[in-house]
């Protein structure tokens, strides 16, 4: 179990989220009788979920920061409809209706992100009333009518890599892009390793980083091959081509960048992180800035993949985006949860999803398990916590030394330390 | 015991060799009290002498079986296991943070909890007309439906008052109850007092102005590093404020304090009357016409009583972190500085230690490199993307120059003993390369071995030529550490002594008073 845990890195629920997630493929693929694992089948399950899961990178910055955002489905479902009328109605290209809507994101962001930042309305107000705003604007612009768009703009949302080169019977493309993967996985497990050794930090057992390697690789390309081998016209989709880019841009920002820290700094200690030079208004800003944006982006991609744009698009999403994130590891009182957390979160709620259908379970039945499992994992969580660090008698002890502390703080204990000590 | 009582008036309460314990700390050894039917009685002593303890041992907080000792109030051994149950015995206690409710109005707030009722729906006109004749007798003229939020603290500490008569209360505590008052409406409290004594009702009372203190109390218990030392009669023994000082600081002053020859240079920093007014209240300052200087290689102390503007005077001018800025000046090596916010502080070479580490100094979720970096992100950044390699070795660096003891760097700072999670902080602003470092309470909840480090640290920080700010309650660390001590009470500096001047009494007579010498 140590070893295993070695092997994913520290976080416990992140570990058992994506033994979950295996689990979950495994069994699905076993009771549906090989359905599950099949080309067409994952090529749906990314079209299907990519724009939650979109929406999840966003959400675990804004639940790190502190807060939450509940307007996502609304906004997405706005500027959906608003580039689908930009387009019909002013004759722009796709690329530049898909520019509009990414400012109009940013917009709506700012508008929700100067509330909750500069004026100190706790988010979830603000965002309460940006659901009810932006659902209403929504049917309002587009008079409640579906409103088609063009083939080239549902692109983005139901693409595929093109053929290109020879023919070998698989989509090149797919395969340049797995194969591309498993080099980055195998450079970045290499670098990391000497790094370590250069600084004389303590350097995983090399048995640990070769297995490590073998299940991540394999695991990619057993993907690359699902991906590339599908009917004719088919490959890796372009909505999971722009969930990849985005997950290694904000995985990237969150883990290895100024703004990053400070994310997790003024949701883990506002004060400690204003005491620091961090501005947290700023960073508030940010955070609720870039949701609105992502929101969009998924609206559109929602509004590519279904061919128009209709008045209860997005509705519910920001509940999905919201479990994901929590079952990825985040906790609500902000500080801790991590982009690839958010998106193995976002996949087991997608896996069990598709696996339920393909049983032909209902949705009320759905519903019901995937509430639960939600409850579930966040349980295991809390249980872990209160179990990993300390035994019961440890817990007890915590409770005593902890009004002692309290008391310290109160006054100045130290110098009944020093009497005692003297 | 009782016979030894040779004065004629009975006792009301009298606690006997009360001894309270918290895991590796004694914070009352054999403390005894005795207090007389009808009288003021005052408890004195230094921050952390152990009085908020003993009164929380009396009025229940701490409960029955938590200590050792015997309480006897009215002649009865009492055995309270919660406050309600001490309230019900007629002992009310006050505290400094009062425990009223701003939503409420005064009506709703003094029968919160003990509301008159019939056939179980509260009696309004009944409590209208008790709050009317209670408010008459505290003197407060306001309408019983103000909010309490829309009136001032001294009338609040005034609603408290009259919730403890509505209790019938016998023994009245009051923990620092003029701390947040001015003027006249300390006045008018403490003539309150003096009116409920009339009335029959013993207080006891614990404040650390000697001056009120003289001029109310009947008897004064003086406790000190968890004992009580001495009970003074006022009028029999002519107490003054000098001989109050000296039973709170006499003790010997041990050598605690690494060797240290300063090397003090020109002036570095200095800040020109310093006006700032309290975040919420409207009229009050919490800082009055501050003025002080630290040179080149200075160790500065600030002494003051807990409350009396030590860590807002650090905070405002670190960057205006606390309070609302009115007027004011500061200078580092002579030019002026406009200090808008803690990025424009830092980015000016100040660093500001937080007085309280857990909820202002450390993001506990974070782990000790992290820490170390976060008030200098940029200088271990290229194009804003931090170096996980810069991080490891900055902290490797100060991991071993402190001497912080920890199994690696990538340990949480959460799990750290007090003294090793102030390394970390002290790493913290030592990376940021701060000109002039302020360090509010910097060994608070440290034992002695950590604290004999910190202090080399400091030292070491003063020999590379930095102006080094101290802020303490604990004399004896001031006395040893500074080269140069300034006092504040209510705000206000009070005076300045070098190390050689200074003493204990003498520091105790500039923070407890508004006298000013300089």
């Amino acid at each position: 179990m140590n070893a295993l845990k070695k092997l994913f890195g520290g976080n416990t629920r992140q570990f058992g989220m994506i033994f979950a997630l295996v689990a979950l493929i495994v069994f699905f693929e076993i009771f549906t009788e090989g359905r599950t694992l099949t080309p067409g089948n994952v090529i749906n399950l990314f079209n299907g979920n990519s724009y939650i899961l979109i929406l999840a990178i966003g959400m675990v910055l804004v639940i790190i920061a502190g807060h939450i955002d509940l307007s996502v489905g609304s906004v997405a479902a706005f500027v959906g409809v608003c580039v689908a009328i930009f387009i019909r109605d002013w004759g722009i290209p796709w690329y530049l209706g898909v520019l509009l809507g990414l400012l109009l994101g940013v917009a709506i962001g700012a508008w929700q992100g100067f509330w909750v930042a500069y004026v100190g309305i706790p988010a979830f107000i603000v965002t309460l009333s940006g659901m009810l705003i932006f659902r209403g604007a929504n049917q309002f612009v587009g008079k409640s009518n579906t409103i088609p768009v063009p083939g080239d703009f549902q692109f983005i949302g139901s693409g595929y890599l093109p053929e290109v080169g020879p023919k070998t019977g698989y989509n090149n493309l797919t395969l340049v892009l797995g194969l591309l993967a498993v080099a980055y996985v195998i450079y970045s497990e290499v670098r990391s390793r000497r790094n370590a050794k250069e600084l004389g930090a303590e350097v995983p057992e090399a048995w640990i980083s070769i297995l490590k390697l073998v299940l991540v690789c394999g695991a990619i390309l057993y993907a690359t091959y699902l991906f590339a081998t599908g009917r004719p016209g088919t490959s890796f989709p372009i909505p999971g081509l722009i969930l990849a880019v985005l997950i290694l841009i904000y995985g990237f920002i969150s883990s290895k960048t100024v703004i990053g820290r400070h994310i997790y700094a003024v949701g883990g200690n506002r004060h400690a992180a204003e005491l620091s030079g961090v501005q947290s208004k700023k960073v508030n800003f940010l955070v609720m800035m870039n949701m609105s944006l992502l929101a969009g982006l998924a609206g559109m991609i929602f509004v590519g993949r279904s061919t128009a744009s209709g008045p209860f698009d997005g509705v519910g999403w920001e509940l999905d985006a919201i479990a994901a994130v929590f079952i990825g590891g985040a906790a609500v009182t902000g500080g801790v949860g991590t982009v690839i957390g958010s998106i193995i979160g976002g996949l087991v709620m997608a896996v069990l999803n598709n696996g339920l259908q393909l049983l032909g379970v209902g949705a009320d039945l759905t519903q019901i398990i995937k509430g639960l499992v939600l409850l579930i994992a966040v349980a295991f969580d809390v249980y872990n916590k209160s179990q990993g660090k300390r035994s019961v008698v440890g817990m007890l002890m915590k409770n005593f030394s902890r009004s002692n502390e309290i008391k310290a703080d109160e006054t100045t204990s130290t110098k009944e330390v020093i009497s005692k000590g003297a | 015991m009782t016979s030894l009582n040779t004065h004629s008036e009975p006792l009301i309460l009298e606690m006997r060799s009360i001894t309270k314990e918290f895991p590796g700390v004694k914070a009352l050894a054999d403390v005894s009290l005795r207090v007389k039917a009808g009288e003021i009685h005052a408890i004195c002593g230094e921050n952390g002498a152990g009085k908020s303890t003993l009164m929380k041992v009396l009025s229940g907080v701490y409960p029955y079986g938590t200590y050792t000792g015997d309480i006897v109030y009215q002649n009865e051994v009492q055995e309270f296991k919660d406050i309600r149950a001490s309230e019900h015995a007629g002992i009310v206690i006050i505290h400094q943070e009062l425990a009223l409710i701003p939503e409420l109005s005064i009506m709703e707030n003094i029968f919160l909890g003990n509301e008159p009722t019939k056939r179980g729906v509260i009696d309004w006109n009944e409590a209208r007309l008790r709050s009317t004749e209670l408010l008459a007798r505290v003197g407060l003229r306001e309408d019983p439906d103000t909010p309490v939020k829309e009136i001032g603290v001294g009338k609040q500490q005034l609603v408290e008052i009259a919730k403890a008569l509505n209790k019938s209360v016998k023994l009245l505590i009051l923990d620092e109850p003029t701390a947040a008052l001015n003027e006249s409406d300390s006045q008018h409290l403490l003539d309150l007092m003096l009116g409920l004594k009339g009335r029959g009702i013993t207080s006891i009372i614990i404040s650390h102005k000697l001056n009120e203190i003289e001029q109310i109390a009947d008897e004064i218990t003086i406790i000190r590093d968890g004992k009580s030392i001495e009970t003074l009669n006022v009028k029999a023994d002519g107490v003054d404020e000098d001989r109050i000082i000296k039973g709170m600081v006499g003790r010997t002053l041990e050598s605690r304090f690494p060797d240290h020859e300063p090397k003090i240079g020109e002036v570095l920093f200095e800040v020109k009357n310093w006006n700032v007014g309290h975040p919420q209240i409207q009229d009050r300052l919490v800082c009055k016409n501050s003025s002080f200087f630290v040179r080149r290689g200075e160790i500065v102390g600030f002494a003051g009583l807990m409350g009396a503007g030590r860590t807002e005077l650090a905070r405002s001018v670190f960057g205006r972190s606390y309070g609302r800025f009115i007027s004011g000046h500061v200078y580092k090596e002579g030019k002026e500085l406009q200090l808008r916010s803690v990025k424009q502080a830092i980015d000016a070479g100040l660093g500001y230690v937080t007085e309280d580490r857990k909820s202002l100094g450390l993001n506990l979720l974070d782990d000790i490199k992290a820490t170390t970096v976060s008030a200098n992100l940029r200088k271990i950044s290229k194009h804003f993307v931090v170096d996980a390699n810069k991080e490891y070795a900055v902290a490797e660096e100060y991991r071993k120059s402190l001497r912080t003891k920890t199994p690696s760097v990538e340990e949480g700072v959460a799990k750290l003993s007090g003294g090793n999670q102030q390394k970390v902080v002290l790493a913290k602003w030592m990376f940021t390369d701060p000109d002039v470092l302020i360090l509010d309470e910097p060994t608070r909840g440290i034992d002695v071995g950590a604290k004999y480090e910190i202090y080399g640290i400091i030292q070491r920080l003063a020999n590379q030529g930095k102006a080094v700010i101290v802020i303490s309650s604990e004399l004896p660390e001031l006395l040893g550490l500074s080269d140069r001590i300034y006092t504040i009470f209510e705000g206000a500096i009070t005076g300045v002594l070098d190390k050689d001047q200074a003493s204990q009494e003498s520091l105790m007579k500039l923070m407890t008073s508004a006298r000013k010498t300089a």
